[in-house]
């Protein structure tokens, strides 16, 4: 595009005009608040934890994994994250395909309810969870009988989790369903496969790097998870306690150095798999 | 008043690719000037730059007596309608029209009956109220021309203005062009890679090849006395045959085609016919071939003729020529107006190229 | 569009019995997915509904009327409008940046855009207690101005900030990207500046994507605990905001207050989450017109 961005090699004597010099500054302008603003709010935070968790070299970790309890947060952490991106990649698939293919009264506000994860503070998600699952409550109650917990056990972190990361696979899901040719099924179909071959043949193999978006989204926001674990968890040390609720308590002990220590190593985790995600599922060309 | 434009050694370099070299012509005030050329060959850059819309890295612009090298966009007052359109999708037509009145800060009744006004010239009255997405592309470059026209500029630039349109569509609308042309006088500059709109729309074709002017001359002259071989193989349908310089002729095996007094003795060369410099007669003269094929176009019949070789001429002959000269027949073919140019070893490829042979017969050919 | 349950897609099967069964597997699916969603939101929702109005109405009132609930509300309100201005200006700043212009480092920069969404909230809040703690980067810097940074206002502005920033980023960048840049230069060619191009042309392209980005921030501003929660000192009646109020109220067995709180932001939340779906549906209207 035009401006004082290209660079030049020639002999234009339009190279000084003051409006080119005006243009030049406005641009350069803007480039150095972004890369302020880029650079105040988001990096150097970054840099603080980092540093603060490399700072000793890798000697850091090893006294921070050292800590009672803190090999088994950060690996309840990884397990239901796991656990909730399988859950969570096959129903927002299944979820997608009924909203797209499928028209039935509600649907509308199926969609909607879909999104609700989005706009509600996970703390109150935390505290709906507990009114419905909590051991006094109908859900928990009956639940009970069968020697099923939610509450306070493993069982309640996942069904958090899936409620916090119900609408990320669906939303990758749902526009590259809309786009689906139909021809390519009614090929399928004409060929003699029935409706699950079609799905498996035709339509998951385009859907696939959707999912796997989706599914690295979930990954990366359910190990970070907070407000939805800390309430129904009952933060169990050794049992139901999380790598951010962890944290949280660490940096409440004024301990924030091994807070950091642990914070760098989940961070490093979900960074990488947010650089892939956005390789696969964004459209900024750079 | 209109004025005239003239560029002298624009170039433009993109990091090292050099899209437009040394480019200079002048278009004289109040006619329309045609940007010819291939994609790639650097006319729309050529039209950006004189708009204001890229930097030149050399090279100077002027319109009329000021020179516009220094000036913004937007005091270079120029009008531009883009391939695309461009218009505002927010706006209605009569806002989109308005737009440039309203940055110049004319009053709102002043606006408003050079808004009718225009709306009025391009027939698009009716649709004052409506938005782009609701009109066709031929409306909506209409109203993108209006637009442009609006702030009565001095100059008016259209970058393959008809580009996305339907074949119809592009048609009608070049007809239009031309009598709006001719009713406001504007000097306007016409970037485009249809020949022929260049040829039956402008006063002056300059024709462009990477980045290069090929020729610069009237309709007339870049047709029938084209500069460079590009020239001759883009502009107009050409057999083309390649061959040797042997004694100012250019020779094919066993045929010759004269012409090529200005190349060198023994170089490589090309000689290009058009189809309907082939005179195709049933009186023994010049070379014996066989009609191949014949698809009637109209008035017009086109023709396929095999020679003893097994080369093939393309001919275009008017019907009342023809006879009753049907496919299969023997027919004597005589070339006319060859233009011979020398050439690299590797070709253009260009298109509306007629069929290339090998050899051609020629009046002069040997008799026995 | 979606293909009504009720009509022939390629793959419905044209015999009765087949077709029975080809029905009954999309009601299946169909009843799977609506309870999937029931059991996880919509019966919690209604539990928090109904557990908020267990003591009786009037403890909406009480609620409502204790100081410390009010004010926790109102800091919630007034971060959540700085944030919100902030990232939104600052949004549209590097949205446009990335797109139209061309530089060194254009990849690290939208890299970094992406990089709150991998944080967890904590770390965002343990990274504001490294920079403005003991023996942090900025705690001599701001001390000697007497401006106090970790449990006050300005750290749980920061923290919210950071969280919110890629929102209206990452809904403005795809529009700028498939539009506008024609348009831009017709309205330079028509003389306007910079600016009134920007504010006539450019703006409205926009401004469904921006107002998208805008009802995203709001509602996870709103809904922000982690990174407050830390650096907030929790405070009572000085530095807690709504959802603190809760956290702390439940830490104290005030569940009934607690519950209510959680009802008012899951209703704004509801209220957002409408306009969030009409702008998300006026935004991909918008992105379909040629």
């Amino acid at each position: 595009m035009s401006d004082a961005a290209q660079t030049v090699s020639g002999r234009s004597t339009a190279r000084w005009a003051p409006h080119r010099t005006a243009a030049a500054l406005r641009h350069l302008g803007l480039r150095g608040a972004a890369i302020v603003y880029l650079g105040a709010m988001v990096a150097v935070p970054v840099a603080a934890i980092v540093s603060s968790g490399f700072g000793d070299g890798l000697t850091s970790f090893r006294t921070a994994l050292a800590i009672p309890y803190a090999w088994t947060a950060i690996r309840l952490t990884l397990i239901t994250a796991a656990a909730a991106t399988v859950i969570n990649a096959v129903m927002g698939t299944l979820l997608a395909w009924v909203l797209v293919r499928y028209r039935f009264p509600g649907r509308r506000v199926l969609s909607s309810m879909v999104d609700l994860p989005m706009a509600i503070p996970t703390l109150v998600t935390g505290l709906m969870i507990l009114t419905l699952y909590g051991p006094n409550a109908p859900i928990g109650k009956f639940l009970d009988r069968f020697g099923i917990q939610v509450a306070f056990t493993w069982v309640g972190i996942l069904l958090a989790l899936c409620v916090v990361t119900l609408p990320l696979v669906v939303r990758q899901v749902q526009p590259v369903l809309l786009e689906l040719d139909p021809a390519e099924e009614e090929a399928a179909a004409t060929l003699g496969a029935g409706a699950w071959l079609s799905f498996r043949k035709v339509v998951l193999p385009a859907v696939r790097p959707a999912i796997v978006g989706g599914a690295l989204l979930t990954f990366a926001r359910c190990i970070g998870e907070f407000g939805s674990v800390v309430l129904v968890s009952g933060n169990i040390a050794g049992k139901t306690l999380t790598a951010p609720v962890f944290i949280y308590q660490l940096a409440n002990q004024f301990r924030p150095a091994e807070a950091a220590a642990i914070a760098t190593l989940m961070f490093t985790i979900s960074f990488v798999l947010v650089l892939v995600t956005a390789r696969v599922t964004r459209r900024v060309e750079v | 008043m209109s004025v005239s434009i003239k560029v002298e050694g624009l170039t433009k370099r993109f990091g090292s690719f050099e899209a437009v070299r040394d480019v200079a012509f002048t278009a004289a005030a109040g006619s329309i000037t045609a940007l010819l050329g291939p994609s790639g060959s650097g006319k729309s850059t050529v039209l950006r730059m004189i708009a204001g819309l890229e930097l030149p890295t050399a090279g100077r612009i002027w319109m009329g007596d000021i020179e516009l090298t220094a000036k913004s966009v937007q005091e270079r007052a120029v009008g531009f309608v883009f391939q695309h359109y461009a218009l505002f999708r927010h706006m209605t037509v009569f806002e989109n029209v308005e737009f440039g009145l309203k940055v110049r800060k004319e009053g709102k009744e002043s606006r408003e009956a050079r808004v009718k006004e225009l709306l009025e010239l391009v027939q698009m009255s009716n649709f004052a109220e409506r938005y782009p997405d609701q009109l066709s592309g031929g409306q909506r470059q209409r109203v993108a021309l209006s637009r442009a026209l609006a702030p009565r500029p001095q100059v008016l630039l259209l970058d393959e203005p008809f580009g996305a349109l339907d074949a119809k569509v592009r048609q009608d609308l070049r007809r239009w062009l031309d009598e709006l042309h001719r009713e406001l006088g504007v000097t306007s500059l016409l970037v485009t890679h249809d020949q022929e709109e260049a040829l039956e729309l402008a006063n002056q074709v300059v024709v462009m090849h990477e980045g290069r002017v090929e020729q610069a001359g009237s309709p007339a002259d870049v047709y029938n006395d084209p500069a460079t071989a590009f020239v001759a193989g883009f502009v107009g349908a050409a057999n083309v045959l390649h061959g040797h310089v042997v004694d100012g002729h250019v020779h094919l095996g066993t045929f010759q085609v004269p012409g090529a007094g200005h190349l060198e003795e023994g170089a490589a060369a090309a000689a290009y016919v058009r189809p309907h410099d082939v005179r195709v007669s049933t009186e023994e003269t010049g070379v014996r071939g066989t009609i191949d094929r014949m698809a009637t176009l109209g008035w017009l019949a086109r023709l396929s003729i095999r020679l003893p070789g097994g080369e093939t001429l393309v001919a275009h002959v008017p019907h009342d020529e023809l006879g009753d000269a049907s496919e299969g027949d023997e027919v004597w073919v005589d070339l006319r107006s060859p233009k011979a140019f020398g050439i690299e070893p590797v070709m253009h490829s260009d298109a509306d190229l007629g069929a290339p042979v090998d050899a051609v017969p020629t009046a002069t050919q040997q008799s026995g | 569009m979606s293909a009504p349950s009720d009509v022939a897609t390629p793959t419905t099967p044209a015999t009765g019995a087949a077709r029975r069964r080809s029905r009954l597997a999309r009601g299946a699916l169909a009843a799977a997915a609506i309870a999937y969603v029931a059991l996880l939101l919509l019966l919690p929702l209604i539990g928090i509904v109904t557990k908020a109005f267990e003591p009786g109405v009037s403890i909406i009132g009480d609620t409502l009327s204790r100081p410390e609930v009010r004010h926790a509300f109102l800091l919630t309100g007034i971060i959540t409008v700085i944030t919100v201005a902030v990232t939104t200006f600052f949004g549209l700043v590097v949205a446009w940046v990335l797109v139209r212009q061309r530089f060194l480092g254009r990849a690290l920069m939208n890299a970094v855009v992406d990089l709150p969404f991998a944080l967890s909230p904590v770390t965002v809040g343990l990274a504001a207690v490294l920079l403005f703690g003991t023996g942090g980067w900025f705690t001599d810097f701001v001390a000697a101005r007497g401006i106090q940074v970790l449990f006050a206002l300005p750290s749980m502005v920061l923290v919210t900030i950071f969280i919110c920033i890629p929102f209206t980023i990452r809904e403005v960048v795809p529009v700028l990207e498939e539009f506008g840049l024609d348009e831009e230069d017709a309205s330079r060619t028509l003389g306007a500046s910079i600016w009134q191009t920007f504010r006539r042309v450019t703006l409205p392209n926009i401004r469904w994507a921006l107002l998208y980005g805008v009802a995203l921030s709001t509602a996870r501003a709103i809904g922000e605990i982690g990174a407050v929660l830390i650096v907030s000192g929790t405070i009572s009646g000085k530095t807690e905001t709504a959802t603190i109020y809760i956290f702390s109220a439940l830490e104290e067995r005030l569940e009934a207050q607690a519950h209510v709180v959680a009802l008012v932001l899951a209703a704004v939340s509801i209220v957002l989450l409408v306009g969030i779906e009409w702008l998300h549906r006026r935004n991909e209207l918008e992105r379909s017109r040629t």
